[in-house]
């Protein structure tokens, strides 16, 4: 197996009103993971001891092979962080940034950079002030991707970003990952650029990870199944149904190891399988943390 | 010359099934030919915008099939198969066609309905290509 990019295990983080509990997250080279959950679940506080910024209390954190928070100046020079809070000077313009990111990083590739400037349509004698919040996220991928590390951790990167602008990013991080030794990892709640372009998706949900796997075997695993349920017939209990609703004859089941041999047991408990439908990744994911959280409390 | 495939956000099936018929397609209607060198993985997921787990599952089916092999290391062809054409073109229109045959027996007609109504469909289509011309 190859070496990890990112590898966290058994990762704590305790405050007040929130704790981060046993967070593990692998990511391999060549990859893409989304990370997925509602606001307030930790998405950010992870990301954030994978670069050091918050130390965990407990757990192993190693990023690029080193240690984390002991090895993070090593690590850092082949990171590239986004966050939404990520402050450019407002009075100077991006031509400044792009000149000061530059001579930190010797990576720094200015015919990239010019590129990306063309294909953002972005102008780098433009103040920071001047931008819109999407020509900013914009601008603060480019002075990342322009450095050409080798892990990405995006929080939340198309957040907020109109159609076109989301289609311009995803794009560009599509193209990352085409070479195979780089790797991505991007926290969202929008599950529709999450499903595009991930390969590996991992749910989180009041500081817990809730689920995490390849992007395939969640879209071929979940399924919901209509039922026409006769009196006198009982659903049969089965392994994977997350949740079963019943109305008056119709049941609504929903699972996540669906194979068709599930309709014939169905079938032989007097039920007729009217419908069976694949689900969205956001049908998958809402469904999911639902059933967690009833998990949880009983 | 590869960017050309659309994946669409509305049709309900997954998306690596839409990639494995567009890709048949193509070499259905001889765009791409035998042996003919298909991009690679990365690339196609890239042009598409669509993750590389993706386009991997959808060159394994599509090699199961036999319309591509993979060579280790050397990226795939488009497969030598001669007959590969009007395969594939017999599976796209038999797909359609048991679609129909499903929903007869669904409404209750028999197979010689369907075989009537076949024909004067086709008739019926004949004509209308006729009043074009």
């Amino acid at each position: 197996m190859n070496e990890p990019l990112l590898e966290l295990d058994g990762v704590d983080k305790t405050y007040r009103f929130f704790k981060l509990s046993a967070v593990a997250l692998r990511l391999e080279a060549g990859q893409i993971m989304g990370f997925v959950g509602p606001n307030g679940a930790g998405k950010s506080t992870t990301i954030r001891i994978a670069m050091g910024m918050i130390r965990q209390d407990r757990g192993t954190v190693r990023v690029l092979g080193q240690p984390i928070p002991a090895m993070q100046a090593v690590a850092k020079r082949d990171i590239g962080f986004v966050s939404e809070d990520m402050r450019l000077h407002a009075g100077l313009t991006l031509d400044w940034h792009m000149t000061f990111v530059s001579s930190i990083y010797p990576g720094w590739d200015a015919s990239y950079a010019a590129q990306l400037l063309e294909r953002f349509n972005l102008h780098p004698e433009q103040a920071i002030k001047a931008l819109s919040h999407g020509e900013r996220v914009k601008a603060t991928l480019l002075l990342v991707l322009a450095r050409r590390p080798r892990l990405l951790l995006l929080d939340e990167p198309t957040t907020g970003l109109d159609p076109v602008a989301r289609h311009e990013v995803l794009a560009e991080l599509m193209d990352v990952v085409r070479d195979d030794r780089r790797a991505i990892l991007f926290s969202s709640h929008n599950t529709q650029d999450v499903e595009q372009i991930s390969d590996y998706i991992t749910f989180i949900d009041r500081g817990c990870i809730i689920d995490s796997s390849d992007k395939e075997t969640f879209l071929d695993g979940w399924r919901r199944l209509h039922l026409d349920v006769p009196p006198g017939a009982t659903l049969p209990e089965l392994r994977g149904v997350v949740e079963t609703r019943t109305s008056g004859r119709l049941a609504v089941v929903t699972t996540r190891a669906y194979s068709p041999e599930i309709d014939a047991v169905y079938e032989r408990a007097g039920a007729r399988v009217a419908d069976v439908q694949r689900m969205s990744l956001e049908e998958i994911f809402v469904a999911n943390v639902m059933h967690n959280r009833r998990e949880r409390v009983a | 010359m590869h960017s050309d495939l659309v994946i669409s956000q509305t049709d309900r099936r997954p998306m690596y099934l839409q990639i494995m018929e567009q890709i048949r397609r193509r070499v259905a209607v001889g765009d791409w030919r035998p042996g003919q060198e298909i991009p690679s993985i990365r690339t196609l997921a890239a042009a598409v915008q669509v993750s590389v787990i993706t386009v991997k599952r959808a060159y394994l089916e599509l090699e199961r099939e036999g319309v591509i092999v993979t060579r280790q290391g050397k990226g795939s062809v488009v497969a030598e198969a001669a007959d590969l054409r009007t395969q594939l073109r017999r599976d796209e229109i038999d797909e359609h066609l048991s679609a129909a045959v499903g929903l007869a027996l669904q409404l209750g007609l028999t197979a010689r309905d369907l075989e009537e109504r076949l024909r004067e469909l086709v008739e019926e289509q004949g004509q209308r290509n006729e009043n074009e011309r």
